[in-house]
């Protein structure tokens, strides 16, 4: 990893090396402690998994990681209005960066509840006891009941969110994918870790690895041929060099064509979708919450500074692309959404429409855009992680009940729990006085008014197409007669609860009162990515 | 009076004792009933009250109220009644009192007790199978009632807002509790139909809704461009000076919207379905109330919002309002089922309704909104009874009655009333609006009136025909013989609307006071004057005819 540093500073470094000195560039830790935080958060939990015992993991870990996260909270709240590139042109701290970050961290902070919840089954949480054991050996059962936890899930998120927020921030390519290197891995891994259904777990960490390898490859590719066309690989410079016109534009399309791809398998978005059911599926159901929201909003961040900073100046080329990509994103995920008769992988195919909705945001291309995404991320995140959640509490004797057939007359046994499900479901449909309606206006008042208004008219019979499925959830669980042998819900999962409970209040109070949250928005909106 | 915040006050009541009557445990169902009942009655004696405070000859909103909500989209809670408004909150808040007391008794499953003794009896050594064969069948009768109210304060909501966003969200909104009360109260036996029409009303409804909403937006951006600012604010949009070809696509965005919802001939498949499955009080607000939405949008919205579009779409308007006159009644007559038969008429109600509107004349205007009260009244009135019998037999289908007029005669004496007022006999309420609207789109389209006045003779028959093999002829079914006249609750429930048919036929000028200058001024301000020579409508010359 000698690269990053020659790569970022080349021109720098060379002007220094004929002067015979190398400055040490100044680092702003104050601006940069969100990070660091969190990093010395994922370490702290490796050295605890190294050194205390079994039991004190698994008291120390979980608030461990919680504090850990809400302190970074904090440490991103106290930075707001601050504005400037840090560590040599590494990273930088804007208003719609910072934005993204506390969102991750609260998604992150919620996902973490999720996950430290060990009432919902008679063992111990969602998360397996030993992820070597081979599933189908004698260990396998012995593993099931146990009531151990691979404590190393904490350590991984918090690398893995770490991984995020530097991925939101990186002003320069190269600290982009090492960003994405850092929030990919631990994240492949922590799919493979369900407690129950191993080899579907491990099936979704297999593929999710070799189709994010590929992903990662395409990303550096392209930066490599942004890096030959503009001889930087800082997305100011970028711009600049597209600004000009000297240089061979072909590396620079094939280079944003490349880089493209690697973010919008991140997101989910078609024809890179493929990997998302398989891996919402498999993966444990807290985890699955956890990347829904966290990566997604990581993902597009990185995204929308991509292609607001680094291609800003292109917007004519690359319109049409994304034009094509979120009509492709929002119909096929919604119909194919239809068809599904798992209620997780349904979820994951509601996640790729969206990720198509919060496409036609990018695709407005103004300020309202970005503003429209970001409250959208932040809307879809609460609302996708109480819905995950509130999945984890319906099971049956072998674990969740995620079959559709299995949550038939769920709102005559359950009402209050299948009527909450209800809420975030209309939410997800985008149906007034919730978030998701907020939401969606938000972006296609800025697609429209960014002249992308045929977008927006797919994008409005997209939604008609996928309220379908949502409401097809609600006459099962509403108007249908309970089965004999159904799910049972569990009761008094405090965690979870209070996860789910957090997310529906927001998915009430973003659609009834957006007004706060659309002015942070705003604001981080109108002033803009720094250069 | 008028600083009085009286449609914020009718707003938030309901959505109070929704959430009040929710928490009402099961077991003291009776209890939900009678706060429900309290509290509508309420409601519609400040309806009442705010009818009489307002002042009809002043122009624009009264008892307007205006708070910022989200200000980066210019998004005000912006309410105020206009005449057209203020009739229709008082046509809602009439029906719900009536609905709830006409609910009374046919929500209820097999009480909890029963089916938990039920379940021990049947299976005495399953303890864990026990209460969930218990639960099955039972329907919260607190939800029933609750839903109820939030759907009143979504009516509410809906004919009192005057920002554009504010109604969009109400007409979304108000669809989710149409939509259980369909799907988990509507017709018992029938849970796959019953799914079927709940999804079908929510789908349709939605994807109106949608195209709205994208009209909505443009909207928005137009007058973003025009006064810098975006605004949803009617007043404001009002004044906007939209080019043809934008007002023509935003026109056609809303009127979809509407015409699924009133719903007009191609949009209306699925008005029977959700009429036949809802229970009888959800079916008397569905087409009662809910469609009003789309015929109040129509008028409200449509046409002062896009002038030059409404002229160019009128004869298209006109040639479906004709089209759904005559469909609507062949449909019904064809009809086995009592309550899609219902439902069939009111599609051809509706065509008038659309017709008297775009003829744009302010007597049609004036008839139309006239007759979407009129039309609340008879078709609720005929839901009621057909509910009625339906609750007595438990069918439905029009063979498997006949000669009720002989065991039940107030019930037949109500049902011809309601029929009557249907078909528009002269000296009944519906008479009034229907010539308004006649005699209004004549001054206009001559041809046209005159075809659709040959679409009364076909409602004539299909009452009469309803009429005659129910309630006539020899007693079908031995079953029959002991089924009893209306009960006093029942007598209680259709009284108020049997009188107001006969009232409002006879004098009908206090509503069309209130009617007729908004709609006057809101056809004028969109440029659509009277052809001359104009025919001066005296309203009690108009009810004379009587």
């Amino acid at each position: 990893m000698s690269a990053p540093p020659t790569a970022v500073l080349a021109q720098d470094a060379l002007a220094q090396s004929i002067q015979g000195t190398i400055d040490v560039p100044p680092i702003q830790y104050a601006a940069l402690s969100p990070i660091i935080i969190v990093f010395g958060v994922a370490l702290a939990a490796v050295l605890i998994d190294a050194f205390a015992s079994a039991r004190t993991r698994r008291l120390l870990q979980p608030p461990l990681a919680a504090v850990g996260f809400a302190v970074a909270f904090v440490a991103v709240v106290l930075l707001h209005g601050r504005r400037q590139i840090l560590a040599a042109g590494a990273v930088a701290i804007d208003s719609p960066t910072l934005f993204l970050e506390g969102a991750i961290l609260l998604f992150a902070f919620l996902a973490v509840l999720l996950v430290a919840e060990r009432r919902l089954d008679s063992s111990g949480g969602a998360i397996v006891a030993s992820a070597a054991v081979t599933p189908g050996s004698p260990g396998a059962t012995a593993a099931r009941t146990s009531a151990a936890v691979q404590t190393e899930v904490y350590a991984l998120m918090a690398f893995s969110v770490a991984g995020m927020l530097l991925f939101v921030s990186a002003n320069t390519l190269l600290v982009m994918f090492v960003a994405l290197e850092i929030l990919s891995l631990p994240l492949y891994l922590l799919a493979g870790l369900a407690r129950r259904r191993r080899l579907l777990s491990q099936e979704a960490a297999m593929k999710y690895f070799l189709l994010g390898a590929f992903s990662s490859a395409f990303f550096i590719y392209g930066l490599a041929f942004l890096y030959g066309y503009a001889g930087s690989v800082d997305l100011g410079r970028i711009a600049d060099a597209a600004g000009t016109a000297t240089a061979n534009d072909t590396y620079l399309y094939l280079g944003m064509a490349l880089l493209g791809i690697g973010l919008f398998f991140k997101i989910g978005a078609v024809p890179f979708h493929s990997w998302t059911p398989d891996v919402y599926q498999g993966s444990p159901t807290p985890i699955t919450a956890f990347m829904a929201a966290g990566t997604k909003v990581a993902a597009f961040g990185a995204l929308l500074r991509v292609f607001y900073v680094a291609f800003g100046g292109l917007r004519w080329d690359w319109r049409p692309t994304v034009w094509t990509i979120a009509i492709m994103t929002m119909v096929v995920g919604a119909v194919l959404a239809l068809t599904q008769r798992d209620i997780k992988r349904m979820l994951a195919y509601s996640a790729i429409a969206h990720a198509g909705f919060l496409l036609t945001g990018l695709a407005a291309a103004n300020s309202d855009g970005l503003r429209g995404s970001l409250f959208y991320l932040v809307a879809y995140g609460f609302t996708t992680i109480a819905a995950f959640g509130l999945i984890t509490m319906v099971r049956t004797a072998d674990g969740e009940a995620s079959d559709l057939s299995q949550w038939q007359g769920l709102g005559r046994r359950s009402p209050v729990l299948a009527g909450i499900f209800a809420f975030l479901l209309l939410a997800l449909a985008g149906i007034p006085l919730t978030s998701g309606f907020t939401g969606k206006f938000a972006v296609f008042q800025a697609a429209v008014a960014g002249n992308a208004t045929p977008l927006v008219v797919v994008a409005l019979v997209t939604s008609a197409i996928a309220a379908f499925f949502y409401v097809r959830v609600i006459v099962l669980m509403f108007f249908q007669e309970p089965v004999m042998d159904g799910p049972i819900v569990v009761t008094r999962p405090t965690l979870t609860y209070a996860a789910v409970g957090i997310g529906a209040i927001m998915t009430l109070l973003l659609g009834v009162a957006p007004q706060p949250l659309l002015d942070l928005a705003g604001t981080a909106a109108t002033s803009g990515f720094v250069r | 009076m008028n600083s009085f915040p009286w449609l914020t006050t009718l707003l938030v009541i309901p959505v109070v004792a929704a959430v009040v009557v929710l928490a009402v445990p099961r077991r003291f169902a009776t209890l939900a009933k009678q706060i429900t009942l309290v509290v509508t009655l309420v409601e519609f004696g400040l309806a009442l009250l705010a009818t009489i405070a307002y002042e009809p000859s002043r122009a624009g909103f009264q008892f307007a109220q205006k708070y910022s909500w989200i200000r980066q989209f210019g998004v005000s809670y912006s309410v105020g009644a206009d005449g057209i408004s203020l009739v229709l909150i008082l046509l809602a808040t009439l029906l719900v009192p009536v609905v709830v007391l006409a609910s009374w008794d046919e929500v209820t499953g097999p009480a909890p007790a029963a089916a938990a003794r039920a379940a021990r009896a049947a299976d005495p050594g399953g303890a864990a199978a026990g209460p969930a064969a218990g639960v099955v069948s039972r329907r919260s009768v607190p939800a029933f009632f609750a839903l109820l109210l939030v759907l009143e304060a979504g009516m509410v909501g809906v004919f009192a807002a005057t920002d554009v966003f504010l109604f969009y969200v109400f007409f979304e909104a108000m669809l989710i509790p149409m939509y259980f009360l369909i799907g988990s109260y509507g017709a018992v036996k029938e849970q796959a139909q019953r799914s079927y029409a709940a999804v079908k009303f929510l789908l349709y409804s939605l994807f109106g809704g949608l195209l709205m909403l994208a009209a909505v937006i443009g909207l928005y951006v137009v007058s973003a461009d025009q006064l810098g600012t975006g605004t949803f604010d009617f007043a404001t949009l009002r004044q906007l000076d939209i080019t043809p070809g934008v007002q023509k696509l935003l026109f056609l965005g809303f009127f979809i919207a509407f015409a699924i919802k009133a719903p007009l001939f191609p949009f209306h498949t699925w008005l029977p379905d959700a009429g036949a499955q809802s229970p009888t009080g959800g079916a008397i607000l569905l087409v009662g109330v809910l469609d009003k939405v789309g015929t109040f949008g129509l008028i409200r919205y449509c046409i002062p919002l896009f002038p030059k579009a409404s002229s160019y779409f009128a004869p298209m308007v006109l040639a479906l309002a004709v089209i759904g006159i005559f469909y609507g009644a062949l449909l019904a007559i064809g009809q086995r089922d009592m309550k899609r038969l219902v439902a069939y008429t009111s599609l051809a109600h509706f065509g008038f309704i659309a017709m008297g509107t775009f003829a744009l004349t302010s007597q049609g205007g004036t008839g139309a909104v006239l007759y979407m009260v009129n039309h609340g009244l008879s078709t609720g009135l005929l839901f009621l009874v057909v509910g009625f019998l339906v609750a007595r037999r438990g069918s439905r289908d029009v063979s498997a009655y006949g000669g009720m007029a002989r065991v039940t005669p107030v019930l037949a004496g109500v049902f011809l009333i309601a029929g009557l007022s249907s078909l528009a006999l002269p000296g009944l309420n519906s008479f009034v609006s229907e010539f308004l609207v006649l005699v209004g789109t004549f001054t206009r389209y001559r041809a046209l009136a005159i075809v659709a006045t040959c679409g009364i003779v076909l409602a004539a028959v299909y009452i009469l025909y309803l009429y005659q093999r129910t309630m006539t002829g020899p007693l079908v079914g031995e079953q029959a013989r002991g089924v009893l006249d209306l009960s006093l609750r029942e007598k209680i429930v259709v009284a108020p609307v049997v009188v107001l048919i006969i009232a409002l036929g006879v004098y009908p000028k206090p509503l069309i006071n209130i009617i007729r200058p908004t709609v006057t001024a809101t056809f004028e301000d969109a440029g659509h004057t009277d052809p001359a020579p104009t025919i001066p409508v005296n309203a009690s010359q108009a009810g004379g005819h009587s």
